[in-house]
């Protein structure tokens, strides 16, 4: 399997400049590519199209050449950057997974979590805990590929190299495609096969 | 919690002692009329010798009982309009707040009046009156609640998990929705009470012979140029309170229900 | 060096009281017996997971704990105990923060006025342009008001503010994440600056790789504990020149180093071991650990093990 984004533009109204443009992107299943730029390039935006999250002005995105569906289970899935806002406070960590369906043992296992997390509430867990309940969630049989944007970056660097190891074991056994984005260069580096600079593929031109 | 548990004490006492006492104690009885307060007559007795005390606690649980039946419906068609403006089609969005500017525009009591007048004034014409007039504020605050709610990151995560709308709106969205549709709801009582008091009051809510507080006020203005102070002011005194009785257990749930204010 | 310190936290407790469901209620201990010192002209990072108390001791230094806080231990000025009410006054004027949420900025004003404050002179608006260009902020970002900002010029605006001021301490409650490398090495370099012209500066921060190079001591933090206190050269060298087994598996964290972490977590504030607050993740630990460790001179740093040397 391959996502694919052809000639991707975006802009957020047609008053505002574009902050991507004329884009193209190929993750195939079982590479990890890392992607790169600085600040305010696009980064985020780009893994937002890919994964079906915003519609891109002009180009498209294909998965095996037919378009990304739009409805039901997606097989791409996207892990952000600050886990407590991607969890709905109010509910207990047991429903967070079970609104995936993904709740086997085997999966809790390898991820670290812990059973008597299951019961609390997201504010009694720390960021690095509640991440890996991210992880977790979007590991189910139909996932094909995994973007992680700035996953690690709020958390300290030993809960970083616990989540990566722990992915990247999950992510090779699946035979999973992984995109990354990430300011540190020695965690791409170490994590992914290979490397993509956003500002060499963005043609927007100067802002 | 214990204040929030006292004050529903209170109200549910006002309501069944309203409900409770025989329609014997205000009875006319000619030779107690127009006695000032006393020991037997707290809040004295008016021009037929009925005890105004009795009057009184009946008329509050006629109040009562149409601020609950008001407010809930009211509530409740906030909620399904918020709601539904939030997570329908746009152009039912445009719909939406277009009527709430509309019945917002138009002042409140001459709104009351129309409705109540046109269903037939009375118990029913004051009930559908005061419900179709007070959703608008609640479904403003759950429109935009909702909106905000939709926007979140979880919301995101869950559409792509493969789950419908609908699904998200029943689990994420509506239980979210709790405390702000119970604080609505309760603070919505007062605004009930009193335009049905005032509704009343200008003669085009209950009939006359129902103890409200309404027609207790409006029948005592006749009398209160000859002294009998004591018809207006008891009543008047109680309806304000029972009022805010009200605001203070909304105020007090809404310290209890929302967790954002709670832990400060 | 060997200046007196212009701040001196000692044995800080910082305990929250909160309200479980219902009416329960209990003490949360968030800080317990923090001690750190920082003198003119040195930048001392914190370093630690988050929940390890960080952000918690900048607010507590600036005396903005929220009311069902309550501390004991002590805070000190240049050699005077602080009340809250001298934290007050000192605040902004002796001491600044650079807050971690860009949420601090007021909405209503625009950055330049934030930065610079109301009627600047000449000198300060020159100031201001100087330090908005090395930080990559565009000639007319003063006009702009914060909602017209993106996250990381927000945080640019917020460290230029700091910077302005003129204060004695600095305190940076992570200034960098958001920011790509350069930027974020630019931001530093300013607080290198800074410290060099005799200003404390406490850089708190999850970028320790980056914090090695720029700070002049590294204070490691773990579950509202100072567990070492060392020279920033000691965490350039390697594991064999630290002290606490923390401090180790922190660097042997690092993508550049390995990228092994060890196992566990930090423990949650309302489930606390006894004594050393690493022990359960320790591999060291005896029987000994259970009692409360004081923090302990080796080999010129500080460090909270009995096991060290």
């Amino acid at each position: 399997m391959q996502i694919e984004g052809k000639n991707l533009s975006f802009r957020y109204h047609p008053k505002l400049p574009w902050i991507l443009k004329d884009v193209s992107l190929t993750v195939k299943e079982g590479e990890r590519v890392g992607l790169v730029g600085p600040s305010g390039y696009g980064k985020s935006t780009l893994v937002r199209l890919l994964a079906g999250y915003l519609e891109p002005e002009e180009g498209e995105i294909l998965l095996d050449g037919k378009p990304l569906p739009r409805k039901g289970i997606s097989p791409v899935q996207l892990i952000y950057q600050h886990p407590e806002k991607a969890i709905n406070p109010r509910w207990k960590m047991k429903k967070v997974l079970q609104e995936s369906g993904m709740f086997r043992q085997e999966v809790m296992d390898s991820l670290g979590i812990e059973k008597d997390w299951l019961e609390r509430y997201p504010r009694e867990l720390s960021g690095g805990e509640l991440q890996r309940f991210c992880v977790a969630r979007s590991l189910f049989p139909g996932t094909h590929f995994l973007f992680a944007d700035e996953m690690s970056t709020m958390l300290d660097v030993i809960t970083q190299a616990q989540i990566w190891n722990l992915m990247l074991r999950e992510v090779e056994s699946r035979n999973l495609g992984l995109l990354m984005v990430t300011h540190n260069m020695e965690l791409a580096k170490k994590v992914c096969t290979r490397t993509v600079h956003l500002e060499e593929i963005n043609h927007r031109g100067k802002l | 919690m214990i204040f929030a548990a006292l004050i529903f004490a209170v109200l549910l006492g006002v309501y069944l002692s309203g409900r409770l006492l025989s329609d014997d104690l205000i009875a006319a009885d000619f030779s107690q009329k127009a006695q000032k307060p006393s020991l037997e007559h707290p809040f004295g007795t008016d021009m037929l010798g009925r005890d105004m005390l009795a009057r009184t606690l009946k008329g509050l649980s006629v109040s009562i009982v149409v601020g609950t039946v008001a407010s809930c419906v009211s509530a409740v068609i906030a909620l399904i309009v918020g709601v539904a403006a939030a997570t329908g089609a746009s152009w039912l969005d445009h719909l939406i707040n277009w009527v709430i500017d509309l019945v917002m525009g138009i002042p409140h009591t001459v709104l009351l009046i129309l409705i109540s007048f046109a269903c037939g004034k009375g118990l029913k014409g004051v009930l559908i009156g005061v419900a179709v007039t007070h959703w608008t504020g609640l479904a403003r605050i759950i429109r935009s609640e909702v909106l905000q709610i939709r926007s979140q990151q979880y919301i995101e995560v869950s559409k792509k998990l493969g789950h419908s709308s609908w699904w998200i709106t029943v689990h994420h969205i509506l239980p979210h929705m709790v405390p702000q549709f119970l604080i609505g709801l309760i603070l919505m009582f007062p605004h009930a009470i009193m335009h049905e008091s005032s509704l009343t009051f200008l003669g085009f809510g209950l009939s006359p012979e129902q103890p409200a507080i309404g027609i207790i006020l409006s029948e005592s203005m006749k009398y209160i140029s000859t002294g009998m102070w004591w018809l207006a002011f008891f009543p008047g005194l109680m309806l304000v309170l029972i009022v805010l009785l009200f605001d203070r257990l909304g105020e007090n749930l809404k310290k209890i229900v929302d967790p954002y204010s709670a832990h400060e | 060096m060997k200046e007196q310190p212009v701040l001196t936290v000692e044995d800080l407790s910082v305990s929250f009281h909160m309200y479980d469901t219902g009416l329960e209620q209990y003490d949360l201990k968030v800080i317990s017996n923090l001690t750190l010192d920082v003198r003119p002209g040195e930048i001392v990072a914190i370093a630690g997971s988050s929940g390890s108390g960080k952000s918690l001791l900048a607010h507590a230094v600036m005396g903005l704990l929220p009311g069902n806080a309550s501390t004991s231990g002590t805070i000190a000025y240049k050699g005077k105990v602080l009340s809250q009410k001298d934290k007050e006054k000192l605040r902004g004027k002796e001491f600044a923060l650079v807050p971690q949420s860009v949420a601090y900025l007021d909405p209503l004003m625009t950055v330049g006025t934030q930065v610079t404050g109301k009627k600047p002179d000449q000198k300060l608006l020159q100031a201001q342009k100087e330090i908005f260009r090395r930080l990559h902020l565009k000639e007319g970002t003063e006009k702009l008001y914060p909602f017209q900002l993106s996250g990381g010029m927000a945080r640019r605006i917020l460290v230029s503010t700091a910077v302005l001021s003129d204060a004695q301490v600095i305190l940076a409650d992570e200034p960098t994440p958001g920011l790509d490398l350069q930027m974020a090495l630019e931001a530093l370099k300013i607080f290198r600056e800074l410290a060099d012209k005799g200003k404390a500066v406490v850089l708190i921060t999850h970028d320790i790789d980056l914090a090695f190079h720029i700070a002049d001591r590294i204070a490691v933090f773990y579950a509202g504990t100072t567990v070492e206190v060392a020279d920033a050269r000691d965490f350039l060298t390697g594991p064999q020149a630290l002290r606490h087994p923390y401090s180790k598996a922190l660097w042997e964290a690092l993508p550049q180093n390995g990228f092994r972490p060890i196992a566990g977590f930090q423990p949650y504030a309302k489930y606390l071991p006894d004594g050393c607050l690493f022990g359960p993740r320790c591999p060291y630990k005896t029987r000994k650990c259970e009692t409360t460790i004081p923090m302990a001179e080796v080999r010129g740093g500080y460090v909270r093990c009995i096991h060290a040397d």
